[in-house]
């Protein structure tokens, strides 16, 4: 495995100082997407609090060191398709604050013009095959676009997330069976972050290392640490040559965790203030500040920098989102079926 | 003797006081042990009746739906609750394939009494996938049969009756109604599966509804008093076996019907509740006979694209006022 890693090191220029091993372009980028997602997550939960944003919503705070190794570890044309905890992974696609926001305040402006709202983001230009609701269902859903990428002979994958409570639903087993026998190019995350609302993975099976649940289909995996950048990347970058070399499927578990309930309305009793402290001590966001500024790989001021634009973005995205209109409630017989003059009944 | 309790409150009185009088009832689904319901419905009962009867599934409702499925075969009588019947899509093949045949297949030898239950429709801005009916998608399935209400005394009598049948039932309940009081009796009582209920005498139209779209029609009917238009006002409680006695009986006195269903237009409820009484009471009827739905679209997220799609009392005045041949 330590050469596969190697290789995928290699990928990323170094800046030549031994003490950290990707560029400073490659930091600052990490650092500005992680950031970019913590505050659009608080920017969200604010706009909830006033009831700007309705629904179900669930933020990636905690999480971001996974949509940051996302930014780079793969190439242009792979696809990817998650759960309903999504903001971050369509930022990481490189979709951009304004329309994610007006999204969750429900405006026509929005990336789907307001008909998805927080759990439903979607976007073609960005090979980003959504937000879905229904716990476990982008599992197929991925392998499926992933076959796709194979029939047509491309170098591509899709990335496939869900959540540890995902990992118990049956289409999981289907799915990893069927993309092992086909040999599809499928890179399952679960993103493990302790618990599936107030259940935590131990009491979901007598399984907790999940990505063991390769081994009955002979599909390679491995448990990565999710609160470093660096680690996720690495493992993403394994994880894809080993399928872009055609070996099929491989399964990533990311340790994380998130520092907000499951939803808005979770008030998060079931874990100890203990616990949450020690992943907090683990921010991806702080963590890879420090390192930066510790290792010397950039200076205050271009932190300074990131942090000016990522404010005034965030603050930007919510004026937009306040400012645009609401759509007309008749856009709702909209993109039901292309057929554009399909009877409906009334 | 009453008191007021919430529908939350109801429901989970029906379910404990079913499992005081019955071994072999339980409860299980997603977090209604430890976390004590999604919606707090099985509150406390974790606490009353220990792990082995109030159980915790992992997210996986094809497989717990069979388990709760084999278990009614085997002589228990499971509770599955579904966090919403929108989830309950995975289960369908347990329920339908054969909690609903089982006793057909085995010629009268096995039966199925269980009871899945959750919150069917629309629960604000939630969008498409999360804000479905199902009442006619079970209902169309022989084999099953199917509850839908929000009154908290005529569901925790309903639940109780579901509990107590030895055929398999769907009670479908609503997740903006739980925190809903209503007057609900000290002492114990079933209320019939089955049997609607007349929830506002009238002369002039009879609505019918069911589950949460009540509250619209009640709304719509009061509104319509001061206009001097009186509507009975009916509750269909169950949707399978349908009563459409009562409603036949209802519109022999009033001459119209406006029936109000959250559901899809097609094939649904409302479709239905129009065939038996077109049937039933074709001579009675002074007007076509006219429905309320949601949009036959699916449920964008957006305040305008919820307004737009569902019944509300003004659109249910408007049919009122159609089926009277009076401007609207
Ligand atoms: C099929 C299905 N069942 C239940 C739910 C309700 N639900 C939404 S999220 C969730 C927990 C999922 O946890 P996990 O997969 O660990 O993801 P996380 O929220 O931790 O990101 C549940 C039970 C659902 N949306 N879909
Ligand atoms: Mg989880």
């Amino acid at each position: 495995m330590a050469s596969v890693i190697e290789k995928g090191k290699k990928k990323i220029k170094s800046n030549g100082k031994a003490k950290s091993a990707y560029s400073k372009e490659t930091y600052l980028e990490w650092y500005e997407m992680m950031l970019r997602i913590r505050r659009f997550e608080e920017a969200t939960l604010m706009a909830y609090g006033q009831q700007k944003v309705r629904g179900f919503c669930h933020v990636y705070i905690g999480q971001e060191a996974i949509a940051g190794g996302l930014v780079s570890a793969l190439i242009p044309g792979d696809k990817i398709v998650t759960a309903y905890r999504q903001h971050g992974i369509a930022l990481s696609r490189g979709m951009d604050s304004k329309s994610c926001m007006a999204e969750l305040f429900g405006k026509s402006t929005g990336c789907v013009k307001g008909k998805g709202g927080s759990m439903h983001f979607f976007s073609k230009a960005h090979d980003y095959f959504g937000g879905n609701g229904i716990v476990g269902a982008q599992i197929p859903i991925g392998t499926g676009i992933a076959f796709a990428e194979k029939y047509k002979g491309t170098n591509n994958l899709c990335v496939t997330m869900f959540g540890d409570g995902a990992s118990r639903q049956g289409a999981l087993y289907e799915s990893f069976n069927m993309a092992m026998t086909w040999k599809i190019p499928v890179l399952y995350i679960v993103e493990n972050n302790g618990y599936a609302m107030g259940t935590s993975v131990d009491r979901t099976s007598n399984v907790t290392d999940i990505h063991t649940v390769g081994d009955a289909f002979d599909m390679a995996h491995e448990a990565i640490d999710g609160m470093h950048v660096e680690k996720v990347h690495e493992g993403l970058v394994r994880a894809a040559e080993h399928i872009r070399a055609g070996n099929g499927p491989y399964f990533l578990e990311i340790k994380t965790y998130r520092y907000k309930g499951h939803s808005v309305s979770d008030p998060a009793k079931y874990r100890t203030k203990e616990e949450l402290n020690h992943y907090k001590g683990l921010d991806p966001v702080k963590n890879t500040e420090l390192k930066i500024l510790e290792d010397k790989i950039a200076s205050k001021d271009e932190i300074q920098a990131i942090k000016d634009k990522i404010k005034i973005e965030i603050k930007e995205a919510v004026k937009f989102a306040e400012e645009s209109p609401l759509p007309d409630g008749k856009g709702l017989y909209e993109d039901n079926y292309l057929q554009k003059d399909f009877p409906f009944l009334t | 003797m009453s008191r007021i309790i919430t529908l939350r409150d109801a429901l989970r009185e029906a379910m404990s006081e079913e499992m005081r009088r019955d071994e072999n009832v339980f409860l299980m689904g997603e977090e209604v042990a430890e976390y004590n319901g999604a919606y707090k419905v099985s509150k406390g009962m974790l606490e009353e009746f220990g792990e082995k009867r109030v159980i915790d599934t992992p997210i996986a409702e094809l497989g717990f739906t069979g388990i709760g499925v084999g278990a009614a075969m085997n002589g228990l009588r499971p509770i599955v609750e579904f966090m919403t019947w929108n989830f309950a899509i995975l289960a369908f093949d347990q329920i339908v394939n054969n909690a609903a045949k089982t006793l057909s297949q085995s010629a009268g030898q096995f039966s199925c009494p269980i009871v899945f239950r959750g919150p069917s429709g629309s629960a604000g801005q939630l969008a498409q996938q999360h804000s479905q009916t199902f009442e006619s998608w079970m209902a169309n399935c022989p084999g099953l049969k199917v509850i839908s209400i929000i009154d908290p005394a005529d569901s925790k009598g309903l639940l109780k009756s579901a509990i107590r049948d030895e055929d398999p039932v769907c009670f479908m309940e609503s997740e903006v109604m739980y925190g809903m009081k209503g007057e609900v009796p000290e002492e114990e009582y079933l209320t019939p599966i089955g049997v609607a209920a007349v929830r506002k005498e009238g002369t002039d139209v009879t609505i019918v509804s069911y589950n949460k779209m009540m509250e619209e029609a009640k709304a719509a009917a009061a509104e319509l008093e001061k206009e001097g238009i009186s509507a009975e006002v009916i509750d269909l409680r169950t949707i399978k076996p349908l009563d459409y006695e009562t409603i036949v009986k209802s519109v022999k006195k009033t001459n119209r019907l406006v029936v109000v269903d959250e559901a899809w237009p097609f094939a649904g409820v409302s479709a239905e509740v129009t065939y038996q009484l077109q049937k039933y009471a074709f001579d009675y009827l002074d007007a076509p006979i006219v429905r309320v739905n949601s949009a036959d679209t699916s449920l964008a997220y957006s305040a305008p694209y919820v307004e737009e799609y569902l019944p509300n009392p003004k659109k249910i005045i408007d049919a009122v006022k159609s089926v009277m041949y009076v401007g609207a």
